[in-house]
């Protein structure tokens, strides 16, 4: 089952990859939340309460429902135009995220140890370097934003291969996720949003040599 | 527990100095948070290598940075004062400045003592986070893009800390050795897995690189050192580098008890190299003095990099190297802080003329410019000749003779600009049209003193010191 979910998880980069509108992002983000959620939950099976409820607020509440929510206001808000605007094109992105997936397999297939840290390994990988791509080739500042959350994706998967021994590492690393997401979020809707109108990477090049 | 004292107090100053806008109360907490930090730095001297409050241990790479930062704290809080004063801000933005310049310096002394990787990992986000209000201190668009970039490239970076702090913590797991203490995976390295551990190396050097100013993710610290507030500036370019530096030095400190030494000593000099080239091809183009001085910082990093991947003296001349830039580099942005309160600009083709306006300060800028360079009497050249000297014996000559171009370069450069600031008057300055602002040659007195004990330290190390880097090496072999 985890197995299932998993490749799901992968297979929505893909359509990250080849996204045209910010919508699409943003519902891309909302089913990773779940696909997290039910990771998480088959995974940590001997979990105490607390943290069930801590990973349900991260994963369902957090990422699933404030997070697209909070995004899609922000879109209305600052009236950005719902292409993603990227600089390559979409079958280049999905040459390269394939890539990027297929380095991570032949990667994992290298290691010994366990399947389980494996089959995490990859997805983890896979995620960060997509989110690396995505920040990279995407035009909008908000597109950096959500492909930073897709990065976050990629480190909160990893983390459950450690999960069940260290659990505290687990609760450290949802923490900093929801803490560092609110945190640009809240930049970008409080700041760069009413500053910069059409909030594009190319306004804030003014620092350079 | 004198660790949870100094935390409880902090966070008593920090929550005072936001609370409360009087000027005489928020320089008076500054102050007493001056006396805080001295106070805990001793005591911390009497504590080496126990564990305090579970998770902090000072042993002496901790100790020695913790000093330097002390140090740098009082001149900063010193020329902090003076450049709220001078420049009239409000209320409110003084007592937000010294609250997050106060949470800044305590995070940055917990992140050197931290002896967990969890632990040192929040405090450096701390740092990000109280380092970003200081950015944003002039509240403009500018500062704003500098503020935001930092803001996005160091949660990046965090991301990948955490990233290689969960491979560790899988290769500990493995090998069932307890948890994520330096100190444990110190005394256990061999046990861990090589690849997990090879792949934790990768995410936390690029995650550290960011705050050491090293490529690949120098580029936020740049925005950051040029568009914060001088004596802020002084602090990012000298302890908050030191940050990224321990953190690296920490999980080499791991590493190098292993058998795939080699093959991080590559990524180092691999990273050390193309961050000198980066600073030197910058140097040649960079149009204003505080953007210069940041890539000069990238410069430095690379040079001690380069020291901590080789063996034995190299390794003194990296961390004694750390140290003195430390010195020069505060040195240098306190007073381009002045400059620009004469020159109202820090644009390189603007200014020109300064020796006439200010000698105290010229003299500084002199001296400095050979301290940074590394023109004997400097005590860097001490250091960089170890660190070349290593180079030599480990048969790196290629090594010797790339950098030693790239620094011709960046001396040349360095020298172009800050001479002409000195004494150079091309036509194209700024006009300044209020009569120039007198500065009292004794508020450059620090700044000759921070110079002063770049020399000393370097000709004449005192015993403590030597033993104190003589025991940091220790931890590494």
């Amino acid at each position: 089952m985890i197995n299932i979910l998993l490749i799901i998880f992968i297979m929505t980069l893909f359509v990250c990859a080849t996204a045209i509108r910010l919508r699409t992002f943003i519902k891309v983000i909302a089913l990773q939340g779940v696909l997290l959620f039910g990771v998480f939950f088959i995974r940590l099976n001997e979990i105490n309460t607390v943290n069930l409820i801590l990973l349900l607020l991260e994963t369902i509440i957090f990422k699933s429902i404030v997070i697209p929510y909070f995004l899609d206001y922000l879109i209305k808000k600052n009236k950005i135009s719902r292409e993603t605007e990227p600089y390559v094109s979409n079958f280049t992105s999905l040459f390269i995220v394939t890539g990027v997936i297929l380095t991570s397999f032949y990667l994992a297939s290298t290691l010994r140890g366990g399947f389980f840290e494996n089959i995490y390994f990859v997805v983890a990988i896979s995620t960060l370097f997509t989110g690396f791509y995505l920040i990279i080739s995407r035009r909008k500042i908000i597109t950096h934003v959500m492909s930073f959350i897709i990065l976050e994706n990629g480190v909160v998967v990893f983390s459950l291969a450690v999960g069940n021994e260290m659990p505290m590492l687990v609760n450290l690393g949802v923490l900093l996720d929801i803490f560092v997401t609110v945190f640009v979020l809240g930049i970008f809707a409080n700041k760069i949003g009413d500053v910069f109108k059409e909030a594009e990477v190319h306004q804030l090049n003014r620092l350079r040599d | 527990m004198i660790i949870g004292l100094y935390l409880i107090l902090t966070a008593l100053i920090a929550t005072a100095l936001l609370s409360n806008r009087n000027k005489k109360v928020n320089y008076l907490m500054v102050t007493l948070f001056v006396a805080v930090q001295w106070i805990f730095t001793v005591f911390q001297f009497y504590y080496v290598n126990q564990s305090q409050l579970e998770y902090f241990t000072a042993d002496a790479i901790g100790l020695l940075l913790l000093t330097v930062l002390s140090l740098l704290n009082t001149t900063s809080a010193y020329y902090s004062f003076i450049y709220l004063e001078k420049r009239g801000d409000t209320a409110k933005q003084r007592s937000s400045y010294f609250a997050a310049y106060v949470v800044l310096i305590a995070s940055i002394t917990c992140a050197y003592l931290a002896d967990h990787v969890a632990i040192a990992w929040i405090f450096v986000e701390l740092t990000t986070l109280s380092s970003s209000v200081l950015i944003y201190h002039r509240r403009t668009e500018r500062t704003l893009e500098a503020t935001w970039k930092y803001i996005f490239i160091c949660s990046i970076s965090v991301a990948l800390i955490f990233m290689g702090i969960l491979l560790l913590g899988l290769a500990v797991q493995q090998a069932k050795i307890g948890d994520l203490y330096y100190s444990n995976m110190m005394k256990n390295a061999v046990k861990l897995d090589k690849f997990w551990l090879k792949s934790a190396f990768l995410f936390i050097f690029t995650g550290y690189t960011v705050k050491a100013g090293l490529v690949p993710m120098y580029t936020a610290g740049i925005d950051a050192k040029d568009k914060a507030p001088s004596p802020a500036a002084a602090i990012f370019s000298s302890a908050l580098m030191n940050v990224g530096f321990i953190g690296i030095f920490r999980m080499y400190a791991v590493v190098s008890k292993t058998n795939i030494v080699g093959w991080a000593n590559t990524v180092m000099i691999i990273s050390a190299i193309s961050s000198i080239f980066i600073a030197a091809a910058y140097m040649i183009r960079v149009k204003s003095y505080k953007r210069m001085f940041a890539y000069s910082s990238i410069e430095h990093m690379g040079i001690v990099m380069l020291g901590l991947s080789m063996t034995g003296i190299g390794y003194f001349g990296a961390i004694l190297h750390v140290i003195l830039h430390s010195f020069t580099k505060a040195a240098l942005f306190y007073q381009f802080g002045s400059v620009f309160r004469i020159l109202k600009s820090k644009f390189i083709k603007e200014t020109g003329g300064y020796f006439e306006k200010n000698i105290s300060g010229a003299l500084v800028l002199l001296l400095g410019f050979f301290m940074i360079t590394a023109v004997p009497p400097s005590g860097m050249f001490v250091s960089e000749f170890m660190i070349f000297s290593s180079l030599f014996a480990k048969g790196y000559l290629w090594i010797i003779v790339l950098v030693g171009i790239l620094l011709t370069v960046i001396l040349w450069s360095f020298g172009e600009n800050i001479f002409k600031l000195l004494f150079q008057k091309t036509g194209g300055e700024k006009e300044i049209k209020e009569p120039v602002e007198k500065i009292s040659p004794m508020e450059a007195a620090p700044q000759f003193l921070l110079l002063f004990l770049v020399i000393y330290l370097g000709f004449f190390p005192p015993a403590a010191m030597v033993n104190l880097i003589n025991a940091a090496i220790k931890l590494i072999h």
